[in-house]
């Protein structure tokens, strides 16, 4: 198949159609507008730079938005472990599939939906307050919703799957007799959890997390719904700039920007853990 | 018309610097059985796929049928392989399998069906075209695999070690029915095989490969007989191989310190081969042109008709000598003082 | 520890705890979104006024249920439509990408393979503005010069599936490149050596082999493009998608109507999920 011209040409062309036209050109305009003026005209400009530098707003944004995503993608790492385990080697292996079945739903269902059923559970009437009014625990609905814990929530809840699922698949080749054979050896649970299965599940907990903070970062539905008025997400600016004030210059140097910081931490990850990007997609 | 049906001339291969195969030269007569034997990772594989057209040769050109193959794509030369892993579609059942070859020559529906269930029962596969692959066994799946490629009356069919994956008795058994096979249909049958009993049982000749140089080509026979270099010496059938130090005149000193005469020797040779059944124990006194030495048995290795016992000549060898089982010998015993004699044309030698 | 290993009461117990908070934290916003679907009451909350079906049959001056609302509807079938189109080119051009980086080695493999799974690190709002940004100069580069309004290349319909199959073609690559890792290449070549040509032999061989795969592939794909939103949202023209009619109608005008498009998404997809789950048990 190797030396087969043909087939190699039927092949090649709708890919390159597909990077040159979809992924690349398209990402070349984007850094070629963040340069462009306003007006609409020809030109060159830093004039998109410069309003994120001058003002405090987008780039305290873009800061608090990085540094949350990563802490979202920590926090979700330490929710997820646990359950990735218990999935793949403690559960008995007759419920394993259904209870990953319940784990995906979510994920298919889509996030709209799940984060409206999160903006019914946390509201001032939703069903957590009418719940612990009922038994007696509150008389004044609690403020759940729009507020910092209500968007981590949401973001946890549409991201975390996306951190169960790759760790669960370096645990399943995990081989069973190496736990065995620490602890036989008297290895206590730390040591076996530090010096074993951390470091065999080390591929799937840096593809998750490269994930995670590519969706939280990016992710703008969350943030939107069900943050407050003080919890602003740097996705927001974007939208603003493309959907309400029409400067698609500027939105477009936004973009560039968050395309910038997320590959920047992205690469920082591969290159402490030593992995290839190659490797994230598996 | 050379009369050849496979020309294989000044063949070469290189991968970067390395070198796979080195001015390769064989010629095979219609009809032929030719086994390429070597050791894994000699290029006989690399031989295997040049001659189907998987691969490129790098200098060098293939003659089939008196044509040249130099850009021909695989599926347009006259030639069929049997996988290493039979590579059976898994999805299809056996007659489409069979049938899969002919498809793509858009034969007539009939046709198709004719040829394909009359090779199968050629095969001895009558009734089995509408099994699936994995309701077969190994001989089956085996035979399926030899029928898909021989319905297209290759030139030549090229056979990739397609033993390996068997049990041992079973495939001391398709051994003889693909011999047989192949005499009865006439193909030329080119085998790739690392066992070199498959090779001398089944072939006409035998081509020894070893680091991509053709060691001797050969009849099964001559390779046994008359090894040419110590490489085939070794390689085919069970031997004792000596390192030698010296030689002087006619006396030659192993490494170890056994000394033997080796008459009529015209260079300084570097090793030594005896071959097991070469030895004869307690033999007449009045043989001629034999070496006669006495020796301590070390260790008896009974196993049915193919006994042997490991003995010790003056010096640190140890020497396998084959020993019937017959009245004379069964009382022999560890530790005994035999006397063993092995004729001087039976003593190789070679400079390496 | 593991299922093989003794354990004390104490790692048990508190595991089981976990994981079963863990797993209503994952159910309780679908149950109580589906729930309140049924709710008599204008208000997306409690308290709860009664069962009705109002919500997905109704239709008077201050009750629209989904079945009678046109909008909705129309924003449903759009989304169909986007993901079966979606699905569709980004099946066939991701594997014709698996079969590319499987079979070949070419100058640039490298970085074409690097392009090519891209999309899995770039934010989905990163790549619907670059796509608006890139067809709307081009858009207006074709109508410079040849005077013509080329509709493709402004946000509609085409513009959200040419969007979302640009990252859906990787995760189909991705896809059925994990089946064609398991493909013996012996099965190819025994093709190729039977006298089919290369195309036949991927159309014949390896195909069927990859077809589990590539079901799957298109299945994710739909879904992945039914859901979206990110992208989405840059591309769209006066048609939304259904994800975009639920957005805006979150933000500013709520009933419960929206719980019962919840429902049916729930119910459909677990539907499915369940009978996946069943037909991949009975197989074993």
């Amino acid at each position: 198949m190797e030396n087969n011209k043909k087939v190699f040409y039927i092949l090649l062309i709708p890919v390159l159609l597909w990077l040159v036209f979809l992924i690349i050109v398209p990402h070349i305009e984007l850094l070629v507008s963040s340069f462009k003026p306003n007006s609409g005209d020809g030109g060159f400009t830093l004039e998109n730079y410069q309003a994120f530098f001058s003002d405090k707003i987008y780039w305290k944004t873009f800061i608090n938005t990085t540094l949350y995503a990563i802490g979202v993608t920590l926090l979700s790492f330490a929710v997820s472990f646990p359950i990735a385990f218990y999935l793949t080697k403690v559960v008995s292996p007759k419920y394993a599939s259904f209870l990953t079945l319940l784990l995906l739903i979510p994920l298919w269902i889509g996030e709209l939906v799940t984060i409206y059923g999160w903006v019914t559970l946390l509201g001032d009437n939703g069903v957590i307050n009418e719940f612990l009014k009922y038994i007696g625990v509150i008389d004044k609905p609690l403020h759940l919703l729009y507020n910092n814990i209500s968007m981590t929530i949401g973001l946890l809840y549409m991201s975390m799957l996306f951190m169960i699922v790759p760790i669960m698949t370096t645990l399943e080749s995990l081989d069973d007799s190496m736990i065995e054979a620490a602890s036989d050896l008297g290895a206590s649970k730390l040591t076996i959890f530090r010096r074993i299965i951390i470091p065999h599940s080390m591929p799937g907990i840096i593809n998750g997390s490269i994930i995670v903070f590519m969706l939280v970062i990016g992710d703008y539905v969350a943030p939107n719904i069900l943050g407050g008025k003080s919890s602003l997400w740097f996705t927001e600016q974007i939208y603003n700039q493309f959907l309400s004030t029409f400067n698609w210059s500027q939105g477009a140097a936004f973009g560039f920007l968050l395309l910038g910081i997320s590959s920047a931490t992205i690469w920082v990850a591969l290159r402490l853990s030593g992995q290839k990007l190659d490797k994230v997609g598996e | 018309m050379s009369g050849n049906i496979l020309e294989i001339k000044n063949l070469s291969k290189y991968f970067d610097d390395f070198t796979a195969l080195k001015d390769i030269n064989i010629s095979v007569k219609e009809g032929e059985f030719i086994s390429i034997l070597g050791p894994s990772g000699c290029g006989k594989t690399t031989l295997l796929r040049i001659i189907a057209g998987f691969l490129q040769e790098s200098e060098g050109d293939i003659l089939i049928e008196d044509k040249s193959m130099k850009g021909i794509p695989p599926e347009k030369r006259p030639v069929n392989i049997v996988f290493q892993s039979l590579a059976l579609f898994p999805m299809m059942n056996v007659y489409e399998n069979v049938a899969f070859g002919l498809k793509r020559q858009k034969l007539s529906k009939e046709e198709i069906k004719k040829s394909v269930l009359d090779m199968l029962s050629r095969v001895g596969l009558d009734g089995y075209d509408k099994k699936k692959i994995n309701e077969l066994s190994g001989g089956q799946k085996q035979r399926v695999a030899i029928a898909r490629s021989l319905v297209m009356k290759p030139s030549i069919l090229l056979l990739d070690e397609p033993l390996s994956a068997l049990d041992r008795k079973l495939r001391e058994h398709m051994k003889v029915e693909l011999k047989e096979l192949q005499k009865e249909i006439g193909t030329t049958f080119i085998y790739i095989t690392h066992d070199q009993s498959e090779a001398l049982v089944m072939s006409d000749r035998v081509a020894v490969i070893n680091k991509g140089i053709i060691e001797q080509l050969d009849t099964p026979h001559n390779l046994y007989n008359n090894p040419e270099t110590g490489f085939v010496a070794g390689f085919v059938g069970e031997n004792n191989r000596f390192e030698i130090a010296s030689r002087d005149g006619e006396q030659i000193v192993t490494k170890n310190g056994w000394r033997v005469t080796k008459p009529n020797l015209d260079f300084n040779p570097t090793l030594m081969y005896i071959r097991p059944e070469a030895f004869i124990v307690d033999p007449d006194e009045n043989m001629e042109g034999v070496e006669v030495f006495e020796a301590d048995i070390t260790t008896i290795l009974f196993d049915g008709a193919n006994t042997k016992m490991l003995v010790k000549p003056e010096g640190k060898d140890e020497i396998l000598i084959a020993l019937p089982q017959n009245a004379k010998f069964q009382a022999l015993k560890q530790g005994d003082r035999v006397k063993v004699a092995v004729a001087h044309e039976n003593i190789k030698c070679y400079k390496e | 520890m593991i299922r093989s290993l003794p354990n004390s009461t104490g790692y048990k117990i508190g595991f089981r705890v976990f994981v079963t908070l863990f797993f209503i934290f994952l159910l309780l916003p679908l149950i109580a979104v589906s729930v309140l679907a049924f709710n008599d009451s204008s208000a997306i909350t409690l308290p709860w006024k009664g069962f009705t079906l109002d919500w997905f049959f109704a239709n008077t001056d201050d009750r629209v249920g989904l079945f009678k609302d046109e909008e909705l509807l129309t924003s449903i079938w759009i989304s169909i439509q986007t993901a079966f189109a979606m699905a569709l080119l980004s099946t066939i051009i991701g594997t014709i990408a698996s079969l590319l980086f499987d079979k070949f080695n070419f100058k640039g493999k490298g970085v074409l393979y690097f392009f090519a799974i891209a999309p899995l690190v770039i934010p989905g709002v990163i790549l619907g503005i670059s796509i608006l940004l890139a067809s709307t100069a081009v858009g207006g580069k074709i109508e410079s010069i040849f005077g013509i309004d080329a509709e493709i290349f402004s946000p509609g319909f085409w513009l959200v599936v040419i969007g979302q199959f640009s990252f859906g073609a990787t995760y189909a690559m991705l896809l059925v490149s994990a089946r064609l890792k398991k493909f013996d290449p012996a099965l190819e070549e025994a093709a190729l050596s039977l006298k089919a040509t290369g195309l036949q032999s991927i159309w014949y061989i390896t195909i069927p082999f990859l077809k589990p795969a590539i079901i799957g592939a298109f299945v994710v794909t739909f879904l992945m493009s039914f859901s979206n939103f990110n992208t989405t949202i840059f591309l769209v023209g006066s048609d939304p998608t259904l994800p975009v009619d639920l957005y805006s109608r979150i933000k500013f005008s709520s009933t419960p109507v929206l719980n019962a498009v919840s429902f049916m998404i729930v119910l459909a997809v677990s539907t499915f999920a369940f009978i996946n789950l069943i037909i991949n048990r009975n197989k074993k």
